[in-house]
């Protein structure tokens, strides 16, 4: 794309040496705010400095990364080593991801492959006695099957972007977009009609919810990033050789929906008890 | 931004610096950045330290002098175990040390990512501001460093104290992920022609497996704590027995996490002793690929260890004795390192000056941490040492002494490099053995008061206990002076200091560094250096 030239490095090396920025140093006490409101509403139930720093920091996010834009289409600043460094740090980051999801799949497995581990439980079973599980085959294998669509959806976007066929770049794009935002819609559901309480229910709602619900966290986290690439695609910011932002919004999506897989296999199919009517 | 092209058109003066709000509050030069974080370490040093002068004058007689109760006492060794871990050691070793060598060392302008970099830094800000505010709310966040439940659960701890220490680790967390991913990503992406990594400095490898535990461990503590906090918050019960959870899982996702955050702690000093030695003894390292895969070998097999710190949670005998021989296997490749430096030395042209002698005592102390520790990763003996003054003995010598030794160490051994000014041989000569008999008087006697059976985290001691527990107090008094000393030194440095050439250390230091002049340009290499 005639935006998009590869252009001369302004350096006599090829890496990218960034103008100072003021968003790390706001994003930095936006975070502060954020965490010392979730303090402030749980002890004292006062919710303006959540809010405050929820916005903070989706603003420092939104500034930031506008930066970011603007150089990847200032020719000569994102070198083909700088967009390396990209995907490096990318995977390092979604590895890391994988680690913070490792300690809530250890928390589920400490119970239910030793449900010995259970306190006070009269019986070692898993699921714990009294609880009732989702049908795995009722609407968790339907968002299983969204959310496989979807990684379908992103890899026919990405053959078209490399073919140079925009129509069905965007096309896809936005139809993965569509299924992303109905999964997290069947995902709230499911939540409303779940047959055991968030709040005081025990060990297996807490590990299902806290493991599902920082996966859906994750869910919306990837539906926006597409969803900005999806608005970067309708403004012809990707060329079939240059679009790394798409492809990292890919690569988060597929981590995202792996996820996934694992969950439904362990904790909804494998680690299913006696079903809750639905 | 867009005008990134323009402002570094080609009339720019090499050296150009943005003005002061633009150079050190929104930085992305990674030169600049080490230094906040250096200043940021200092700073939470004095309250660190201060907080163990705190409990050196309780400690030093039987009966309770200065704190109130136990929960109070709790508040503090928590807080100065937190603030030394995560606030002081890693800031200066990793954010210092690492921001300003790693790019030099392999020949990079700079960091990969330079916003990334600043955020990192300043991610600590409010993270140490919740931690220290948490001392002044309610009783304090008093759980020990390890907040394992149910002390930390909110039945014990009911006040918003330990939510905020809870979530200042969640921020100072982030700040390390984010920083490894940087680390990584430089390390991998940047290196300068001909700079293979076989032929990467030691510090480099050092930061590289450094990174890499960073990046695998620090995730698993944030899930730990997000469920330690929704456990206290909002109704689950992960470690709660009441509700069916069980608190040794917490121990277990903390110990994952736990366990290479050792050596994240340690691996940086062991690269930049390598360097030390290798320069005071105008010889190359002695085994340099050992001396790197060594290093990699103990970030891997440093993963899988974890439950020799949960001897006595209750684990089966066969998972003890797994732990057991794991732990021990870790003895070989620092074995490795240990003689290796000492064959560095052997036969070499040797200089006593401040950094070497840092280098030397490092390896002393270091060594009497780790066969401490190879009889504590036994689990019998350990039914019996565990949780008492033996094992505070063996991580202070591995960390008050082994890793702040590496911090001064890499101080006097950079700071001409740094600031472009030499530190006064003799006063740093002096704050050498101040430092050494100090912390040697403080921690020392604390073996023997673990053989005598005294508990951790109490303020209070049977009397027959005050002897070895007074002479700890008198040394520790010896290295907080010792620490004041530091201070004056490093004022006459960058008062009085000579001016520091390029390489003041002759033909023993070899890394790019001691290329560039003292201190080096803006943006280091205009020209990418080429290694042969």
């Amino acid at each position: 794309m005639a935006s998009n030239p590869e252009g001369a490095t302004p350096y006599k090396h090829p890496y990218h040496l960034v103008d100072p920025s003021p968003w790390p140093l706001f994003s930095a006490f936006a975070g502060g705010l954020l965490v010392t409101g979730i303090i402030l509403k749980a002890h004292y139930g006062m919710l303006w400095p959540l809010l405050a720093g929820f916005g903070a920091v989706l603003l420092c996010m939104f500034m930031w990364w506008r930066d970011v834009l603007k150089e990847s289409r200032t020719p000569g600043l994102h070198t083909p080593v700088v967009r390396l460094g990209l995907r490096y740090g990318m995977i390092l980051f979604i590895a890391s991801e994988v680690m913070f999801f490792v300690a809530f799949f250890w928390a589920y497995f400490h119970f239910a492959l030793y449900p010995e581990h259970v306190s006070g439980a009269a019986r070692a079973i898993w699921p714990p006695q009294g609880i009732k599980t989702f049908d795995p085959f009722h609407l968790p294998f339907l968002n299983t099957m969204i959310l496989l669509l979807s990684g379908c959806t992103v890899t026919w976007a990405h053959h078209a972007l490399i073919e140079g066929n925009r129509r069905d770049l965007i096309r896809g794009l936005a139809l993965t977009v569509l299924l992303g935002m109905l999964f997290t819609g069947l995902q709230v559901w499911e939540y409303m009609v779940a047959p055991f309480p968030f709040n005081g229910g025990g060990v297996y709602p807490s590990t299902f919810f806290l493991a599902t619900g920082f996966h859906g966290f994750h869910v919306i986290v990837g539906t926006i990033f597409l969803a900005v690439m999806l608005f970067r695609a309708m403004a012809g910011h990707f060329t079939a050789e240059r679009h790394f932002g798409f492809e990292a919004a890919a690569w988060y999506w597929h981590f995202v929906d792996v996820v996934w897989l694992f969950l439904f296999v362990s904790i909804y199919w494998w680690g299913a008890g006696e079903i809750a009517p639905h | 931004m867009a005008t990134a092209a323009g402002a570094h058109g080609a009339h720019d003066h090499h050296d150009h610096k943005p003005g002061f709000v633009a150079r050190w509050l929104f930085s992305t030069n990674h030169k600049d950045i080490g230094t906040l974080y250096i200043i940021f370490s200092l700073f939470a040093a004095i309250i660190g330290i201060g907080l163990s002068f705190l409990m050196r004058l309780e400690l030093q007689q039987p009966g309770m002098q200065i704190f109130a109760d136990g929960q109070m006492w709790n508040a503090y060794v928590s807080a100065h175990g937190l603030i030394m871990v995560f606030f002081v050691i890693m800031p200066a070793l990793i954010g210092g040390f690492g921001n300003w060598f790693v790019p030099i060392m392999v020949g990079a302008p700079d960091m990969a990512f330079p916003r990334l970099n600043n955020i990192s830094f300043w991610l600590l800000v409010p993270a140490f501001l919740l931690l220290g505010g948490s001392l002044f709310v309610g009783g304090g966040a008093g759980a020990g460093w390890t907040i394992y439940p149910p002390l930390s659960d909110a039945e014990y701890q009911s006040g918003p104290a330990m939510d905020m220490a809870l979530f200042a680790l969640h921020l100072a967390g982030a700040s390390s992920i984010l920083g490894a991913a940087n680390f990584i990503t430089t390390i991998f992406n940047m290196r300068a022609p001909g700079m293979t990594l076989h032929k990467m400095p030691l510090f480099v490898w050092a930061m590289l497996v450094t990174a890499f535990l960073l990046l695998l461990a620090v995730p698993v503590l944030g899930g730990a704590i997000t469920m330690l906090i929704t456990d206290r918050n909002f109704g689950t019960a992960f470690f709660d027995p009441a509700g069916g959870g069980d608190p040794v899982l917490f121990q277990h996702l903390f110990w994952f996490f736990g366990h290479p955050e050792v050596y994240i702690m340690i691996l940086p000093a062991f690269g930049i002793v390598s360097h030390v030695i290798s320069t005071f003894s105008k010889k190359p390292v002695f085994g340099y690929l050992g001396m790197a895969y060594a290093m990699v070998a103990i970030g891997v097999v440093g993963f899988v260890v974890w439950a020799h710190h949960m001897y006595t949670s209750g684990m089966d005998v066969d998972t003890r004795a797994y732990f057991m021989a794991a732990t021990m296997v870790i003895a070989v490749p620092t074995g490795v390192k240990i003689f290796s430096w000492i064959a560095t030395m052997w036969g070499g042209s040797m200089r006593f000056d401040t950094p070497m002698l840092f280098a030397i005592g490092f390896i002393f102390l270091f060594t009497v941490g780790g066969v401490t520790g190879v009889v504590l990763a036994n689990a019998g003996i350990t039914q019996i040492l565990h949780n008492t003054y033996y094992v505070v003995a063996h991580f202070h010598y591995v960390l008050s002494l082994g890793a702040v030794f590496g911090i001064y160490c890499g101080i006097y051994y950079w700071i001409g490099k740094m600031s472009g000014r030499q530190y006064p041989e003799k006063l740093g000569k002096i704050h050498f053995w101040m430092t050494f008999v100090g912390v040697n008087l403080t921690f020392f006697p604390m073996h023997f008061l673990g053989n005598q059976g005294m508990p951790r985290r109490y303020p209070d001691y049977p009397d027959a206990m005050w002897g070895w527990n007074l002479i700890a107090s008198l040394g520790s008094y010896i290295a907080i002076a010792s620490f004041l000393f530091f201070f004056y030194v490093m004022w006459v440095t960058l008062r009085r200091g000579e001016q520091a050439a390029a390489n003041p250390w002759g033909e023993g230091a070899t890394t790019l560094e001691w290329q560039v002049s003292s201190p080096p340009p803006f943006h280091t290499f205009d020209e990418l250096p080429r290694i042969r």
